[in-house]
């Protein structure tokens, strides 16, 4: 059995999946972040796989190293909003932080 | 001496006494003696009036002075002419001769009643009432159109009624004031109509103009009889201003206004305006319209004369005998008599204002009691006042060497001559009579006021003869009640200036068949539009053949007369009372002035009030239900429209506001604020939307 394009692609759905499951049901907001990279991280190994597989060349490995800078420099300015959060409203709960509302 | 100057001096005399009106009525409150302008007003207008009357004589006597300006005008576009309504004056003898009169008697009624109405609280207001009558009255008497004419009859109408009316706080004053002006628009509102058709038929008021188109062939409606209709119907003016039957009733009740002003008004000028009137339009009568009025005439001459034959009033008997005299007036105008007819207006004139005047005197000396039966033996206290008083009751019995005996027996005279001509003879056996009633009625109130003891011993012994200005114009006036101012012989007037070459003959313009025979061209060649039926030879033949017999009835039913009342009332021959109880019927009818009043009251006066009532009930319940039934309707429609805009326009657009309030509860549902739901919404629907774009 050798490894195809579907099984990364699987792979990347459930990371994806995942992702999104943590995204939508965690209350931590550090948590939803960890769910944003693992959904970029799916992202990125869908990149790889049709580079690999597909006639692309180069360009999907660039893209996935420019998504991994990408996710770093997110990574640092959604913690900087989160501690900003903390400390205006002394939590990190998504469900409290209803300020839009009305 | 110019024709214009006349014009001028005659705009003058008009305006003049208008001028006084003013000036005393907005001065009158605030000054006291404004009543002296007025005075001095009149007697600059009496003087400018002889002057008027001699130039007219002397320099204009066969002439006709007029003169006319356009007041509006219509234009017609369709046929480029143009219809004018014009004022103007006319001046001849006739004219001159009247506003002399008219200027004199309110000249010296002015002057009596400075005495007369000393201390009355309204004293200026009087004098100016006084300076507008003569104003109008001057008016009448100076046109030369008979819209004009009508303006002014109108306007003395009005000054009637305010002096009839002038001590107002008295119900009868003011109910007889009230009673004048209606009985007088009764007769108005035909005179409107003839002036209508007139107007209708010829376009132009000018009586001359009239005239001309008459002579030409025009009439009314191309016949005769709407000629006769339209002089009738001019006539009834006559019949109401100059009191003739059956519209007399009117001036026995003016009475209630002062005596200067019954002389004034109601006896010597405006009611002989009607008079006047038909001597203006006589040129346009045709036989048929001058039987009627010397039909009306000899009522009005016959059925007063029987009242004034028991009336205890002294006004009242005057009055009554001012509707008789009035009627013998208009009754020569029926009957041809056209010179005597105006001569006697100025006789009577005349005479008859002395007489008010002189009652006016009595009445003032008895404080205000006006009931004969109170007087008596007053020719002792007050001698002035008695011969003047006696002097022109002669005159208006027409004994000779009077003023009266000229004019009254000249038209006895023409009615012989005219029952000759054309048969009718009740007009002389009706003049006869109501000669006999006169001397009789005249007579008899001078007995019974002046003869004999008085009755009233406590009046009687205040009486007292009046002042100079009182007894100056009965002096004045019973003067001018000899004959000598009129003629040089006194039993033939016809050789006097005044009628041979003062008073104008008439000329007739009517149709030849529909005139009286005599009357006719055909009888003389002369008649015609220069000539006039008097100068023909056989009018003048019926008039020298009736004179001297006519004469001599007038005299002998005049003496007749005043022969009865000495035996009557002097020398108490025959017991009043008991003759009275004898033909209680007919006395109680001649007291009660013929029942004309009650009369009226039952027909004319209760079925204009039954009419009135129908209209009120008509209006309370018809005309008021349908205002209340659209009131109502309007009303609950409006409620309807509230109702309607309250609930469903406002439902709608609250409607409109709740379901949009509604919404927006139920879409803030989803607004929940929670980053992670809105995430779940976005996926759901980009799963759904790829579904259906797939």
């Amino acid at each position: 059995m050798t490894v195809g394009l579907t099984h990364f692609l699987v792979v990347s759905t459930l990371l994806f999946s995942m992702g999104l499951y943590a995204i939508i049901t965690r209350k931590n907001a550090i948590l939803v972040l960890m769910g944003v990279e693992l959904i970029l991280n799916s992202a990125n190994i869908n990149f790889v796989a049709f580079s690999r597989f597909g006639n692309f060349g180069y360009s999907g490995h660039l893209v996935a190293l420019f998504v991994i800078v990408l996710a770093a420099a997110e990574a640092a300015i959604a913690l900087a909003i989160v501690l900003n959060i903390y400390k205006n409203l002394s939590t990190v709960n998504v469900d409290e932080i209803d300020n839009l509302r009305d | 001496m110019h024709e214009s100057t006349v014009i001028n001096l005659s705009i003058f005399i008009l305006f003049l006494p208008l001028l006084g009106f003013i000036v005393t009525l907005l001065l009158g409150k605030k000054i006291k003696s404004a009543y002296i302008f007025e005075n001095l007003v009149i007697i600059v207008t009496f003087l400018s009036s002889v002057y008027l009357l001699f130039s007219k004589l002397s320099f204009f006597r066969t002439t006709k002075i007029s003169s006319e300006l356009e007041w509006f005008g219509f234009n017609n576009f369709i046929n480029s002419t143009r219809l004018s309504i014009n004022l103007g004056f006319m001046i001849d003898n006739i004219t001159a001769i009247m506003l002399f009169v008219v200027a004199l008697i309110s000249m010296l009624v002015h002057l009596y009643s400075i005495e007369y109405m000393k201390g009355d609280e309204r004293y200026n207001r009087y004098f100016a009432y006084l300076g507008i009558f003569t104003f109008s009255m001057n008016g009448i008497v100076l046109t030369n159109n008979i819209l004009m004419m009508y303006i002014f009859w109108e306007l003395v109408g009005l000054s009637s009624y305010l002096l009839i009316g002038f001590w107002f706080e008295k119900k009868s004053a003011a109910d007889a004031s009230k009673k004048a002006f209606i009985v007088n628009r009764i007769g108005d509102l035909g005179m409107f109509a003839g002036i209508l058709i007139l107007f209708f038929t010829y376009n132009t008021f000018s009586f001359d103009k009239i005239f001309a188109s008459i002579n030409s062939g025009v009439l009314p409606f191309d016949s005769d009889f709407w000629l006769t209709i339209t002089g009738i119907l001019l006539f009834c003016g006559a019949i109401g201003k100059s009191a003739q039957f059956p519209l007399h009733v009117w001036l026995p009740d003016a009475m209630e206004g002062p005596t200067p002003v019954s002389a004034l008004i109601h006896a010597a000028t405006m009611v002989a305006a009607g008079v006047y009137l038909v001597v203006r339009i006589f040129g346009l009568l045709t036989a048929d319209a001058m039987l009627f009025i010397g039909i009306i005439g000899m009522l009005s001459a016959f059925i007063p004369a029987t009242i004034a034959l028991t009336q205890n009033d002294i006004k009242k008997v005057l009055a009554y005998s001012t509707v008789s005299q009035l009627g013998y007036m208009i009754m020569a105008l029926g009957i041809g008599a056209y010179q005597f007819a105006f001569f006697h207006l100025v006789t009577h004139a005349f005479f008859k204002a002395a007489l008010f005047l002189g009652s006016g005197s009595v009445i003032h000396a008895m404080h205000n009691e006006q009931d004969i039966r109170n007087m008596g033996g007053l020719k002792k206290k007050m001698p002035l006042t008695y011969w003047t008083f006696v002097i022109s009751s002669l005159a208006i019995s027409g004994i000779p060497l009077t003023s009266g005996f000229l004019s009254k027996d000249g038209i006895i005279a023409s009615s012989v001559a005219f029952a000759n001509l054309t048969g009718h003879y009740l007009f002389t056996v009706f003049s006869l009579i109501v000669a006999l009633l006169t001397a009789f009625y005249m007579f008899r109130l001078i007995i019974i006021t002046f003869h004999g003891e008085p009755r009233d011993h406590h009046k009687f012994e205040h009486a007292h003869e009046s002042p100079f200005l009182m007894v100056m114009p009965l002096i004045l006036l019973s003067g001018l009640s000899i004959f000598i101012w009129y003629t040089p012989n006194p039993f033939n007037s016809e050789q006097g200036w005044v009628l041979s070459k003062w008073i104008e003959k008439p000329v007739l313009y009517t149709p030849e068949n529909s005139r009286y025979d005599f009357m006719k061209t055909n009888y003389n060649k002369e008649i015609g539009v220069e000539h006039s039926y008097l100068e023909s030879d056989i009018y003048k033949e019926a008039m020298h053949s009736a004179h001297y017999p006519a004469m001599i009835l007038s005299e002998v039913v005049a003496i007749l007369g005043i022969l009865l009342a000495f035996i009557f009332y002097q020398w108490k021959k025959v017991n009043t009372d008991l003759l009275a109880n004898r033909i209680r019927f007919l006395y109680n009818f001649s007291l009660n002035k013929w029942y004309f009043d009650e009369f009226y009251h039952k027909t004319f006066v209760a079925f204009t009030i039954g009419i009135s009532k129908l209209i009120a009930w008509f209006d309370s319940k018809v005309i008021d239900g349908i205002v209340n039934a659209s009131a109502f309707l309007t009303k609950n429609f409006s409620f309807f429209i509230g109702n309607f805009d309250k609930y469903v326009i406002d439902g709608i657009v609250n409607f409109t506001a709740y379901f949009n309030g509604f919404a927006g509860l139920l879409v803030r549902r989803i607004q929940t604020g929670k980053v992670q739901s809105y995430l779940a919404f976005v996926i759901f629907s980009i799963v759904i939307l790829l579904f259906i774009f797939k």
